[in-house]
């Protein structure tokens, strides 16, 4: 299995309003639109950038390291 | 690291060409319907909201403006803009807005109430729009196509001031359309 990347994307599903800005700017193709409610990360692609947490106009996304 | 670039990243060009038309023909306001009935169709038939992700001329509109053009101030949002009450309260007043058209319209093709033809921008500013008004239409086609012109510019107007401030899409955090899609797919899947 390839290494994860030592910081991730986090998603607050209660505040994302599923628009898909982070599915936009995500460099690596990660950030998904589940259901139609929610952005979710794939946590193999993420590499952490933040690009996503950037230009979230909600602030749903936090870069944290992976526990 | 540059992102793929695909044919919907070019889709506002419909935002201008929409406003555009609208201003030579009022009657083309009509098209606005495409916008309220797509995302509708992709929530309730596929349960997503594609229509958000990719072919919304707004948010592809407020993204080159405000990323790409960089006219974005790009501050934070309060947070009761992103709150859930405020984005439901702002959803249910925009619906009641575009069914108050829809009687406005019933009133002028019942001979109730005479054709109004001008354009309001945040319910207050009036615009004359007569030069645009093609006359031999049935009073009520145009008396809709007014006040969905109107409805459709001031919330244009809303989105780029958010941009403006905010971040570039920040409008679509309390868009009553991706509001509403975004409840439909939540009730879809909740089981
Ligand atoms: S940009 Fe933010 S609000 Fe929009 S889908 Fe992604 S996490 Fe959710
Ligand atoms: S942190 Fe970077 S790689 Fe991870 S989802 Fe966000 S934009 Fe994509
Ligand atoms: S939230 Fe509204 S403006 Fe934003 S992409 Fe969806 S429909 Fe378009």
């Amino acid at each position: 299995m390839a290494k994860l990347s030592p910081r991730h994307a986090v998603v607050n599903r209660e505040i994302c309003v599923a628009c898909g800005t982070c599915v936009d700017v995500c460099p690596m193709e990660a950030m998904q639109i589940v259901q139609g409610s929610f952005a979710s990360p794939l946590e193999e692609k993420c590499v952490g950038c933040g690009m996503c947490a950037k230009e979230c106009p909600a602030s749903a996304i936090k870069v944290e390291v992976r526990s | 690291m540059k992102q793929k670039r695909h044919w919907y990243h070019y889709l506002w060009i419909w935002s201008i060409i929409y406003f555009s038309l609208g201003f030579v023909n009022i009657l083309f306001a009509w098209l606005g319907l495409i916008s309220f009935c797509l995302p509708l169709i992709f929530a309730i038939v596929g349960g997503n909201k594609l229509f958000c992700n990719r072919y919304c001329d707004r948010g592809q509109f407020l993204r080159v403006m405000g990323s790409q053009v960089g006219l974005s101030l790009r501050r934070e949002m309060p947070d009761w803009l992103k709150g859930k009450a405020f984005r439901y309260g702002f959803m249910i007043f925009f619906f009641a807005m575009f069914f108050n058209i829809i009687y406005v319209s019933w009133l002028v093709g019942s001979e109730i109430q005479s054709l109004q033809d001008v354009v309001t921008v945040l319910w207050s500013l009036q615009l004359p729009w007569n030069w645009t008004y093609s006359a031999g239409v049935t009073p009520w086609v145009a008396q809709f196509a007014f006040g969905l012109y109107s409805l459709m510019l001031t919330s244009e107007v809303i989105a780029i001031v958010a941009m403006l401030i905010y971040k570039p899409r920040s409008w679509c955090v309390f868009c009553p359309m991706g509001t509403l899609t975004q409840t439909i797919c939540k009730a879809k899947f909740k089981e």
